[in-house]
């Protein structure tokens, strides 16, 4: 199996004052395509640093991160901005889509970014949210949405541009435990698909769903296991 | 992300806050529509007094030879006036002397005016500017008679009472009635009406068909200019530069019959419709001048006001920012699309700018007697300076959203 994300004694330190935090300290990982893995931990265990670096939305400190073979640790801004356009696929616990702009417009977002014009936007992003059950809900604004559906809004949003990992970000935190199995449902199916799903949670009933628990304390993997429960 | 995505997406956002966007374009909006509004009214107004006032007045490639000036507007002083007072008249004598060593090929007319009553069968019309010259005056006008004839050389020499009247004076003293050979009584004196010029048209709104001609001999002349003294000698020659050499001749003419040393001014006057715009083209500068002054103000101030709107927006949708960073925007796309948002903006202004700087000049148009001539190259400079506006203010806004972290603005609420 390909390693999508290969991660060498990763390291992340911050600088509050005269205070030097180490939020990671060397973690060692690597992800297969088509794995899906809930990382965990209790909260200041380094989970919200580990999804930022593997979202490319920041750089280590130390340490190596390959992600698709592409040596992404050391990139600049615009560089990490391509990469988050093309392999990573972002749901968020607050959904994050744009107030104002129709489902629609919001799952066209991201091939904005990647050049893609005009009618092949419109439909690659009307086809992602059919994907996601929400074809009848293009026109609608996220404040018409229930949470469930904005989710799905924001995981169309997140597939369109065919990441090579979806990255989920406590992706259940706002939702009720019936539209929260709903969620885990949809992430399920795209596994199935053929989907890397990455999901970061602190909610072990959540992590449950998972085929693999990495989880960290302070800023290091404390036990790395292959869920028996939910690979069936 | 492409230029008319942004443009889109700029329109999306303005709309969605119309109030607002439109109080922050407010500035842009004075600015140009100033710039329309004055830029027409005075080139109207330029346009006006070059082919109504002065060429009415004065007519092109004609010169009058005065005592002084009679068309003013600049400031004179008392002391200048009172010069003007003491200097000779000009005699039938220095038109005849003049006339004489002008070798340009010229027309010539003696000319005196004032205002007077005219008498008809019990009825009056006062305020009529009275005319004494000479047969040429007709040519040196380009009065068309709309009715009769004009008078004769031989008649000015004999001093006939004859009279050639215009329009309004014609129909306002003989209504209904063909004025031609009709009796009129100026001062008492008989003058047989000969003929009527064609309508002139107004001037300011005034009329400039309240008048009537006769040769300067006649008997009436008392009431216009004392025995042997003019108001001018109108000379009118074939183009601009055979005038000035006229002119020369003319000055050269005077000055030797008055006998003047070289130190000393001239103690006459030349009018021309050039120089009678003098004063008006130095008003006219001096707008055009403090135009952009006046612009710029409005624009600097309507610049700050969308750099701060812009400020407020990009704190105001900082997550906005990190989710579009996070999707992939580039900082160059997130430059682009609030230097773009300020411009469409400020360029909204300009556009309402020019149209509301449009109405302005119709409105002067329609309810003074003043036209407005829209420039055209003002409303290019209203949408070019309005975009320009935008990008400098949207540059420092954006630069800022531009550099955000997407995981700090991603938190923030």
């Amino acid at each position: 199996m390909t390693a999508i994300i290969r991660i060498r004694d990763l390291g992340r330190e911050y600088r509050m004052g005269s205070e030097l935090i180490l939020a990671l300290r060397g973690v060692t990982l690597d992800i297969h395509r088509n794995e899906y893995v809930a990382i965990m931990g209790p909260s200041g265990s380094g989970k919200s640093t580990m999804m930022n670096l593997l979202g490319c939305l920041d750089t280590p400190t130390a340490g190596e991160y390959w992600l698709n073979g592409e040596e992404v640790s050391r990139l600049t801004d615009d560089a990490l901005a391509r990469v988050r356009n093309r392999e990573i696929g972002f749901v968020f616990q607050t959904f994050n889509l744009l107030p104002r702009a129709t489902a629609l417009h919001n799952v066209e977002l991201p091939l904005v970014y990647a050049g893609v014009r005009g009618r092949e936007r419109r439909e690659r992003a009307a086809a992602a949210l059919e994907r996601v059950g929400l074809g009848n809900r293009m026109d609608h604004r996220p404040n018409e949405l229930s949470g469930g559906q904005r989710q799905r809004v924001a995981i169309a949003r997140a597939l369109v541009n065919q990441p090579s990992i979806l990255l989920a970000d406590e992706p259940t935190g706002n939702l009720d435990s019936v539209t929260s199995e709903e969620i885990m449902e949809v992430f399920a199916a795209l596994h199935a698909r053929g989907q890397t799903v990455i999901m970061v949670t602190h909610e072990p009933d959540i992590a449950a769903h998972a085929e693999r628990v990495v989880v960290l304390r302070d800023g290091q993997v404390e036990t790395d296991r292959v869920n028996q429960g939910a690979a069936a | 992300m492409p230029l008319l995505e942004a443009i889109r997406l700029a329109f999306r956002t303005i709309w969605a806050q119309k109030l607002k966007s439109f109080f922050s374009l407010v500035g842009v909006l004075i600015g140009v529509t100033f710039l329309i509004a004055v830029v027409s009214i005075v080139q109207g107004m330029n346009r006006y007094m070059v082919d109504r006032f002065a060429n009415t007045l004065i007519g092109a490639n004609t010169f009058e030879l005065r005592q002084r000036p009679s068309i003013n507007m600049g400031h004179v002083t008392h002391e200048m006036w009172l010069a003007w007072q003491r200097r000779p008249r000009v005699s039938y004598a220095d038109a005849d002397f003049v006339r004489d060593r002008i070798r340009t090929p010229a027309t010539f007319a003696k000319f005196c005016e004032d205002r007077v009553s005219v008498h008809y069968d019990g009825k009056v019309a006062k305020d009529i500017d009275l005319v004494g010259t000479e047969d040429t005056y007709f040519r040196i006008r380009n009065y068309e008679l709309a009715a009769g004839r004009a008078f004769t050389a031989q008649e000015v020499r004999a001093g006939q009472p004859v009279l050639v009247v215009g329009h309004e004076l014609a129909e306002k003293l003989l209504p209904g009635l063909d004025p031609v050979g009709k009796v009129v009584h100026i001062g008492g004196l008989p003058y047989r009406i000969i003929g009527v010029v064609a309508p002139q048209g107004t001037l300011f709104g005034l009329s400039l068909d309240k008048f009537a001609v006769m040769p300067f001999s006649a008997q009436a002349r008392r009431l216009i200019c004392p025995i042997n003294i003019l108001d001018a000698l109108i000379v009118r020659t074939d183009d601009p530069p055979q005038m000035q050499v006229a002119m020369a001749e003319a000055e050269a003419a005077m000055r030797s019959r008055r006998q003047l040393k070289p130190s000393e001014e001239n103690d006459f006057a030349f009018q021309t419709a050039e120089g009678a715009l003098g004063t008006w083209q130095k008003i006219s500068r001096i707008l055009f001048l403090a135009l952009p002054g006046l612009v710029a103000i409005s624009l600097v101030v309507g610049g700050i006001v969308i750099m701060n709107i812009m400020l407020m927006a990009v704190s105001e949708r900082t997550r906005e920012i990190g989710i579009r960073k996070a999707l992939g925007a580039r900082r160059r796309d997130i430059l682009a699309q609030f230097i773009v948002e300020a411009a469409t903006l400020s360029a909204a202004g300009a556009v309402l700018g020019i149209g509301f700087g449009l109405v302005l000049a119709f409105v002067v148009k329609a309810l003074t007697p003043l036209p407005a001539a829209v420039a055209p190259w003002s409303v290019a400079v209203g949408v070019i300076l309005g975009v320009s506006v935008g990008v400098v203010a949207g540059v420092y806004p954006a630069s800022r959203a531009s550099r955000l972290d997407p995981i700090i603005a991603l938190r923030a609420e």
